[in-house]
């Protein structure tokens, strides 16, 4: 009796304790890979605070001595055009993106979501489809077309198709609508709301988390953006911080320290975007699936 | 529901079935006017420039002319010898850098969530590191990478000298430069990790718990009950990786422009080189179209095989939101 006893406590006592193996061994795991992924932060922390001769040295130095924050006021003026310019362009144009993106796709996803219509379903697989399509096979009318408007050399051709709405944001809007109850349709209807009253009542009030989803990401997609502005920008006090980071990697001889001062400013305001965020960010990445 | 209303619409009652039938084509006309930015946008920015770029390839452009030439641009695209056409390098080195990047994200992430997934204390934090490479901008990415990768004074060939390797050139070597840039690509796993971590958290508790009460051990728990259960968010995050990796061009303009020796020229490198260094539109836009062709076929090909190893939870009670 008092044998089985044991033996049951003893099988108990041992299954906690590969459980706790476990838990350790996870964490060990899961640790090393956390320092792999955080290692390049700190390696790009300490080469921009590092003094000229520190740079090239083998095996590395990690913590600089002493930490140049001159490097930093250096950096603001490698460029010939003061960097606030940059992050004002930037600003400015993320600003302008965000503010289409949100302007279009709420009013367009509200009307795949709750409006009936002929060829709605079929309009809505051709949006979906078109997010699959690589963005290379329209570039180069697009091209051509802005050229013909005058539009090369300004921010014409990044910030106005933001006004025509996009698949991943109408989708993403239109997921969220799904979640509000209908009754609240057939309430406000019957009340004699119209279909414009139905949005700005009801619908736009309550989807504000959504909003704030859709905002941080055009925000931090268009901050990111590459290959727009290096097509469509020609003179350097236009550009964005990301292509004046390119510039200064293709011009000047390479000053690693002033490198990694600039490219730690370019990703601050996406980085703190997201720390402050976080929960509705990896939300949104869920619902949608855009990664980046 | 809503179909069921309708039948039940009293028929006689005209009036009423007068303004309802208004009323619904008020609403019609309402959600075109609503949907009609997207209509617009679809329109001007991206089927007229599909059909545009599909007849701009037929003809030879330069700056100042362009002359139909037929079916010249594909010829000459097709062509072997790469002084005519580097359509073959910029595809094999592309295929190379998805057929690498790929399984290592995809095996990378889905191993994180996996672990993630054990109910461990300081989920949310791991979760925001790993995410964190995938939050920065590509250009920031690119410089910091050539900034690890240098074959002097970088971390990567000092970490490889603690262990007695003589760290290789990377980014200045032709054999290793793609290799590079995939190293780099899985450093951004997170995105996939996140995807199959929601994917995980999806799978029903009581499938576990039910062959856990016939005796099945983790092994077979995942074999059984999560592989299967996890293939749709596969085929989604292959489809979507697919299309992603095949459009890699940040890290190839900014780290190697293509070199050493087109290496690690990527195939909207080359597009980008051809459209917008030496102005030639027609062919650019061929190379565009058949990019296009070749994508289109490879989603293709993977919804096509998805019936054979996709599980479709069909039969199941338990629905995922």
């Amino acid at each position: 009796m008092t044998g089985a006893l044991d033996t049951l406590r003893t099988l108990r006592q041992s299954k906690e304790w590969t459980r706790r193996v476990q838990v350790v061994v996870i964490h060990g795991v899961l640790l090393i890979g956390a320092v792999i992924v955080l290692i390049p932060f700190l390696w790009m922390l300490s080469t921009s605070l590092k003094p000229p001769h520190q740079i090239r040295k083998f095996p590395p130095v990690w913590i600089p001595k002493p930490f140049v924050w001159s490097n930093y006021v250096r950096a603001v003026t490698i460029f010939p055009v003061p960097l606030w310019v940059f992050v004002h362009n930037s600003l400015l144009m993320s600003l302008f993106i965000t503010i289409g993106t949100l302007m279009s796709n709420t009013i367009v996803a509200f009307a795949f979501a709750r409006l009936r219509f002929p060829g709605s379903r079929i309009l809505f697989l051709v949006v979906l489809s078109t997010m699959m399509l690589p963005g290379q096979v329209t570039m180069i009318p697009l091209f051509i077309l802005f050229n013909k408007l005058g539009w090369i050399g300004t921010y014409k051709p990044l910030i106005v198709p933001a006004f025509f709405a996009d698949a991943y944001d109408i989708f993403l809007m239109r997921q969220f609508y799904a979640t509000i109850p209908q009754e609240l349709d057939d309430a406000a209807r019957i009340d004699g709301c119209g279909v414009l009253g139905l949005f700005f009542r009801i619908m736009l009030p309550l989807s504000k988390p959504a909003l704030g989803i859709m905002a941080i990401f055009a925000f931090s997609w268009s901050w990111n953006y590459f290959l727009g502005p290096l097509i469509y920008l020609n003179r350097m006090e236009t550009f964005p911080l990301a292509i004046a980071l390119s510039y200064l990697r293709a011009t000047y001889r390479v000053l690693w320290s002033e490198l990694m001062v600039v490219s730690f400013i370019a990703m601050l305001p996406p980085l703190i975007l997201f720390f402050i965020a976080q929960r509705s960010y990896i939300q949104g990445i869920v619902i949608t699936g855009v990664k980046g | 529901m809503t179909v069921s209303t309708e039948v039940d619409q009293p028929r006689w009652d005209k009036r009423l079935r007068g303004s309802r039938l208004t009323q619904r084509k008020r609403e019609a006309i309402w959600a075109y006017v609503l949907v009609s930015p997207w209509i617009i946008g679809f329109l001007a920015f991206t089927l007229g420039p599909m059909l545009a770029s599909l007849g701009l390839s037929f003809f030879e452009t330069d700056m100042l002319a362009a002359k139909f030439v037929g079916i010249e641009n594909y010829r000459r695209l097709f062509s072997t010898d790469v002084t005519i056409s580097l359509f073959w390098t910029a595809l094999f080195n592309t295929a190379y850098y998805v057929s690498l990047s790929i399984p290592l994200t995809m095996g990378a992430g889905f191993c994180i969530a996996l672990l993630l997934n054990q109910n461990i204390s300081g989920q949310s934090s791991y979760r925001v590191i790993y995410y964190l490479p995938a939050v920065i901008p590509g250009i920031a990415v690119s410089l910091l990478w050539m900034w690890l990768f240098h074959p002097e004074f970088g971390i990567i060939n000092w970490l490889l000298s603690l262990v007695g390797i003589a760290g290789p050139r990377w980014l200045f070597d032709r054999r290793t430069a793609k290799l590079a840039l995939v190293i780099m690509s899985v450093w951004g796993a997170g995105g996939n990790m996140l995807i199959f971590l929601a994917g995980l958290q999806g799978i029903p508790t009581q499938l576990y718990e039910a062959v856990t009460i016939d005796g099945a051990g983790a092994w077979r728990r995942f074999i059984h009950i999560t592989l299967p259960m996890i293939t749709p968010t596969m085929l989604f995050l292959l489809v979507t990786n697919v299309i992603g990796s095949f459009q890699v061009f940040t890290s190839a303009y900014v780290m190697t422009q293509g070199g050493p020796a087109n290496s690690t020229l990527m195939y909207v490198l080359y597009l980008y080189n051809v459209a917008f260094r030496q102005y030639r539109m027609g062919f650019a836009s061929a190379l565009a179209w058949v990019f296009f062709i070749i994508i289109m076929m490879l989603t293709i090909l993977i919804f096509r095989s998805s019936s054979a190893w996709v599980y479709y939870e069909t039969e199941i009670g338990g629905r995922r939101s």
